[in-house]
């Protein structure tokens, strides 16, 4: 039936894309979470750095207003892409389903592609509406930023996708006990991702993980192209550490998987 | 060419203090093109094993497993998009309509029309009047048919069924079954059942396997195994394996 189709992994990805948007078309309170959290960082952090503004000199109160705003949308690129899969396959485990999944013929790959494509929807309807806020409530306007926020985004949506590799592959692993991983994983990579301070700031024995880690590179970047610079060979170092994570933990999540087919965790997995 | 060939199928687990656990030790059969093999046998003889390694969700210690000629171990996707399963065990999503749990279920295993096919589906098994509804607001029995209707979505050529009908009224029970005989007399399909329901098992089952601690015991027609231990239903067969009585004299 789908040996010989072209199209039959792109039917098999939007089957599983399609049980998550009815899921959310059936559940206002999930739809509203996505949004909740971004605009409500979006508001905290805008008041902050308008009082921030009001104290300090015109100019240099401005960029860092425009850095802190900046940061924290960016960064809520990331904390929602790796949610967006983390969260999308925790609701398979919290639904039971992954036993009749796992034996329809969707291959692990095309899992993960469907959860990576809930992810970038799940972002969109998050952090577009904290964009528009800031715009309006704060005059900032995170497009000024030039066509290079593009690939701010991109890299920073790479980096949550494999810290969720990460987090299935523990979930995977260790049962639904592992499932809080799913929402503080990514925080605990906050003060090394230099999000809202330049890198120099950190201590030097922290400098080396900052240094691995895409997000600080995307950040000191940010923080250049606010006083109009590009710096191409921070996202050259943004675009390899990424490439080089996902590709480990691409392989950690199929040994995980290999490990939970093993185990027979694909028809027990629970605490 | 068997539907289903097994071989020295083992599975050695390492329980939660570590020691080896044997759950299915070297076990062979095979099940020839739309017939359908009845696997009996008590709680732990492996027969939940032995499905999920069938299915590919749990990987052989041993053995070999083909069905439909392909390898489980190097080319089990050909094999699942034409096969399906069904167990009470394993929920669907609960937020999701039954007419959207079929459709995910019809894309994953790439049905074609599959709005016929779900409207077809809903018409054998009687899931019209809650074809709109969550799965998690309807009855266990029209749980049942509803994960039966996710079993015939892709109409396998392969159903592995584990306890099709547990914790069911008689009535929703003899349901479920006449919906299987229509099906299997309609295309042929090949069908291993798992079950604990000696009646059913009589009613639908070809030949049984008979398992015990993760061993073959015995195989035979409902009829043949009737016979072999003089005994007028197989549920008496079943305690006579399971207590070590053996076979009539």
């Amino acid at each position: 039936m789908s040996g010989t189709d072209p199209f039959a992994s792109g039917r098999r990805i939007w089957g599983l894309m399609y049980r998550h948007l009815a899921l959310y078309r059936r559940s206002w309170p999930r739809v509203l979470e996505l949004i909740y959290w971004p605009v409500l960082q979006m508001l905290i952090w805008g008041f902050t750095t308008s009082f921030i503004a009001r104290q300090g000199q015109a100019g240099s109160a401005l960029v860092v207003a425009g850095a802190l705003l900046g940061g924290v949308l960016l960064w809520e690129v990331a904390l929602r892409s790796q949610m967006g899969v983390a969260i999308s396959f925790l609701e398979e485990l919290w639904s039971r389903n992954l036993g009749h999944l796992f034996v329809s013929p969707i291959r692990p790959w095309e899992m993960v592609a469907a959860l990576l494509a809930i992810s970038v929807l799940r972002m969109l309807t998050g952090v577009l509406p904290a964009i528009l806020l800031a715009f309006v409530l704060y005059a900032f306007n995170l497009f000024g930023l030039g066509p290079v926020v593009v690939l701010f985004f991109a890299n920073l949506m790479v980096m949550g996708w494999w810290v969720a590799l990460g987090v299935v592959s523990l979930i995977l692993r260790h049962g639904a006990g592992a499932e809080a991983m799913a929402w503080s994983v990514l925080f605990g990579l906050t003060p090394f991702s230099a999000v809202f301070y330049p890198v120099s700031v950190l201590p030097a024995a922290m400098r080396p993980v900052a240094f691995v880690l895409p997000s600080s590179h995307v950040f000191e970047g940010m923080r250049a192209a606010l006083a109009g610079r590009v710096l191409w060979g921070e996202l050259g170092w943004a675009a390899g550490f990424n490439l080089f994570w996902l590709l480990v933990l691409a392989l950690v999540f199929a040994a995980q998987f290999r490990q939970a087919r093993m185990r027979g965790a694909l028809l027990n997995i629970g605490e | 060419m068997p539907a289903i060939e097994v071989e020295a199928l083992t599975k050695r687990y390492a329980d939660k203090h570590g020691a080896d656990v044997l759950a299915v030790d070297a076990i062979g059969f095979s099940v020839a093109a739309g017939q359908t093999l009845g696997l009996l046998g008590g709680n732990g003889a492996g027969k939940t094993t032995t499905i999920a390694m069938l299915l590919g969700l749990l990987i052989p210690s041993a053995g070999s497993i083909r069905i439909l000629g392909h390898d489980m171990a190097t080319d089990r996707f050909a094999a699942l998009a034409r096969m399906n399963f069904s167990s009470p065990y394993i929920a669907l999503p609960s937020r999701l309509s039954v007419a959207e749990n079929l459709r995910v279920y019809g894309h994953l295993y790439g049905v074609r029309g599959l709005e016929r096919r779900i409207g077809a589906l809903a018409e054998t098994l009687d899931l019209g009047a809650f074809l709109h509804r969550p799965a998690g607001q309807l009855s266990a029995g029209q749980k049942t048919r509803v994960t039966l209707a996710k079993a015939l979505i892709n109409r396998p050529d392969v159903l592995l069924l584990d306890e099709p009908t547990a914790s069911l009224d008689p009535d929703t029970g003899d349901t479920v079954r006449s919906a299987l005989e229509a099906y299997r007399a309609e295309t042929g399909c090949t069908v291993l059942l798992a079950s604990h329901n000696m009646a059913e098992v009589e009613r639908l089952c070809d030949d049984v396997l008979m398992l015990k601690q993760g061993r073959v015991v015995d195989r035979g027609s409902p009829a043949a195994l009737l016979g072999k231990y003089g005994r007028e239903d197989l549920e008496q067969v079943f305690l006579d394996i399971a207590r070590n009585r053996g076979v009539a004299a």
